[in-house]
């Protein structure tokens, strides 16, 4: 499979809609290099505020330029960006309803060797408890450039997730991003793989297997957690029974909890989750990671064929 | 006015039974010098785009600020009566979303100095010569929010904006010398590289000259350290912090009220 960088794509994307639109600014806190937002502040440097290592002022900051008309993109590792700030998060701009874009980088266990402390594995928990916050995690790095788009041309504050390893490209090159439409990646009836971010290549990957072994798999990206694409949800539940949700983030409250609220009030059907369950990750290589912590195909294979056998 | 403004308070938080008189009142003066000579604003207008901008980062006293946007003809002044009652457009903490003239949701300390950094910048870049006001209050200073954005204000060079400490020295549970030292104050503002001046926030005249002041200064931010009294006006609840966040009973407003015929 073809693999890009999102957060590549996220720095050259930012440059486009810089030329497009004057109102675009960018905050980072000493990480450009690492977020590629560098590309920004090299081409617009008066549109470009490092904030060195103050998330928190960053995050006011960004209110007080949203506040006064700007469309501001903050961009940080994905742990800083979520428990660093949060309060900044909740009183800045999702009680507000404030035009920042937090696009963050390095976010899940991919970031690897760094270890736990820089493991965003709780950011989906902490920005989908804010109203107000419409919250994307791309499949890939095109997805990432069409959610990055859409982020700057509609009003209210985004969280944006990207990956620190390249990506797996798992959509041709026309695709359209429409944002809260959640995508069928693949068809079927016996059940549905609902993955966000990285775990959408991996989610085909177990269906092309599954598919050898007789299991007809659907696979849905539920690239935007907020607000959820329901109807996508309600439709796997009753036309394929039983589903599967896979993410790299903890088992609390991220898009495994928002898919089951939605299956327990519209439709309760036997579920499994793939994710870390409620533990930190060690120091590793990315893949080595993923696999010690339960999150490749094989993995979700397994979990739907349990799945499918409590139908 | 601001013995008008004082009445507002007390009378607004003994009807609404809650609230925080005491960081309203020490905050009083500086909030009608401000409204009342120095903002250029429009109340008819409040988004008028080269309008002055006043953050209240210690957003407990929004009392006051209600008071004064009501009396310069932001909302009627009979609507002081709703605060912090159910569907009230005056929340309990101040709320952009909410009220005609407020720039910023605050409540939980130490974000507003940050918040007037991007509302200075954007003045920047819209090259407009709008100044940026921003009321702290010293015990919020302990949060250290407050001195990243001290340290990035004046990284920024933004002389756009004048910051005003109400150094009324007291805070919840008591003087902030006794919870957590901030002296030497004005020289810590010194040494994050930003112009001091430091006044009797009670002397009108003192406030307005140092506004003009910090006006003047170039290449870096003015912090206008005023030195106040919690509850400045009503003798029992000046330097009584037990009036910080508790209203005074109605008995307790018609003495206040009294002292401030």
């Amino acid at each position: 499979m073809a693999e890009a960088s999102t957060r590549e794509t996220y720095g050259k994307t930012l440059v486009e809609l810089g030329r497009q639109n004057e109102d675009i600014v960018v905050l980072d806190a000493d990480l450009s290099p690492s977020t590629m937002t560098s590309f920004f502040a090299r081409e617009f440097p008066d549109r470009f505020f490092d904030c060195g290592l103050e998330e928190q002022n960053m995050v006011s900051i960004a209110a007080g330029l949203a506040a006064s008309g700007k469309i501001v993109f903050v961009s940080s590792f994905a742990i800083f960006a979520s428990c660093r700030c949060f309060d900044q998060l909740r009183l800045c701009l999702s009680q507000p309803e404030l035009n920042v874009k937090i696009v963050a980088t390095h976010g899940g266990i991919t970031v690897g060797e760094d270890g736990a402390s820089h493991h965003a594995i709780e950011d989906l928990a902490l920005y989908c408890a804010l109203p107000g916050f419409t919250i994307v995690v791309p499949a890939d790095a095109i997805e990432a450039a069409g959610a990055v788009r859409v982020a700057a041309s509609d009003h209210g504050p985004f969280y944006i997730r990207l990956s620190r390893p390249k990506t797996a490209i798992v959509y041709p090159k026309g695709y359209h991003f429409t944002l809260g439409k959640a995508v069928t990646m693949r068809q079927g009836t016996d059940a549905t793989v609902i993955a966000v971010g990285i775990m959408v290549a991996k989610a085909l990957e177990a269906a092309d297997i599954l598919a050898r072994q007789g299991i007809d798999c659907r696979v849905i990206n539920m690239h935007t957690l907020k607000p959820l694409d329901d109807a996508a949800v309600v439709k796997a539940a009753s036309e394929t029974g039983a589903i599967v949700v896979a993410e790299e983030h903890l088992a609390q409250g991220g898009l495994g909890s928002r898919v089951a609220q939605t299956t327990a009030r519209e439709n309760p059907v036997p579920m499994e989750f793939v994710n870390l369950g409620d533990r930190y990750a060690l120091s590793g290589k990315a893949e080595e990671l993923l696999r010690r912590y339960g999150l490749t195909a094989r993995d979700i294979e397994e979990s739907v064929k349990s799945v499918v056998k409590r139908k | 006015m601001a013995k008008k403004l004082r009445r507002h308070v007390i009378t607004m938080t003994a009807t609404a039974g809650s609230g925080h008189p005491g960081g309203s009142l020490s905050a009083a003066d500086i909030i009608t010098a401000l409204y009342f000579k120095v903002l250029r604003h429009n109340p008819k207008n409040p988004q008028w785009s080269d309008r002055d901008r006043f953050i209240l980062s210690k957003g407990h006293a929004a009392p006051i600020l209600y008071a004064a946007l009501a009396e310069t003809g932001y909302f009627p002044v009979a609507e002081l009566a709703t605060l912090r009652k159910l569907d009230s457009r005056l929340q309990g903490h101040a709320d952009r979303k909410f009220t005609p003239g407020v720039e910023m949701s605050a409540g939980s300390l130490g974000m507003g100095l940050s918040f007037a950094i991007g509302v200075a910048l954007a003045a920047r870049l819209d090259s407009k010569t709008y100044r940026t006001y921003v009321l702290l209050s010293d015990g919020e200073c302990e949060e250290g929010q407050t001195w990243e954005a001290a340290l990035s204000a004046a990284h920024f060079k933004l002389d756009n904006l004048t910051a005003i400490v109400d150094c009324n020295g007291m805070q919840l549970s008591g003087w902030t010398r006794d919870i957590m030292n901030l002296e030497p104050f004005t020289r810590k503002w010194q040494a994050f590289g930003w112009h001091t001046i430091d006044i009797d926030g009670h002397n009108f005249d003192q406030i307005l000259f140092a506004c003009q002041e910090a006006e003047k200064k170039k290449g870096k931010p003015t912090v206008i350290v005023a030195h106040t009294i919690k509850g400045k006006g009503v003798s029992f609840m000046e330097n009584n912090a037990a009036f910080h966040g508790k209203a005074p009973t109605w008995e307790e407003a018609e003495r206040a009220l009294k002292e401030l015929e």
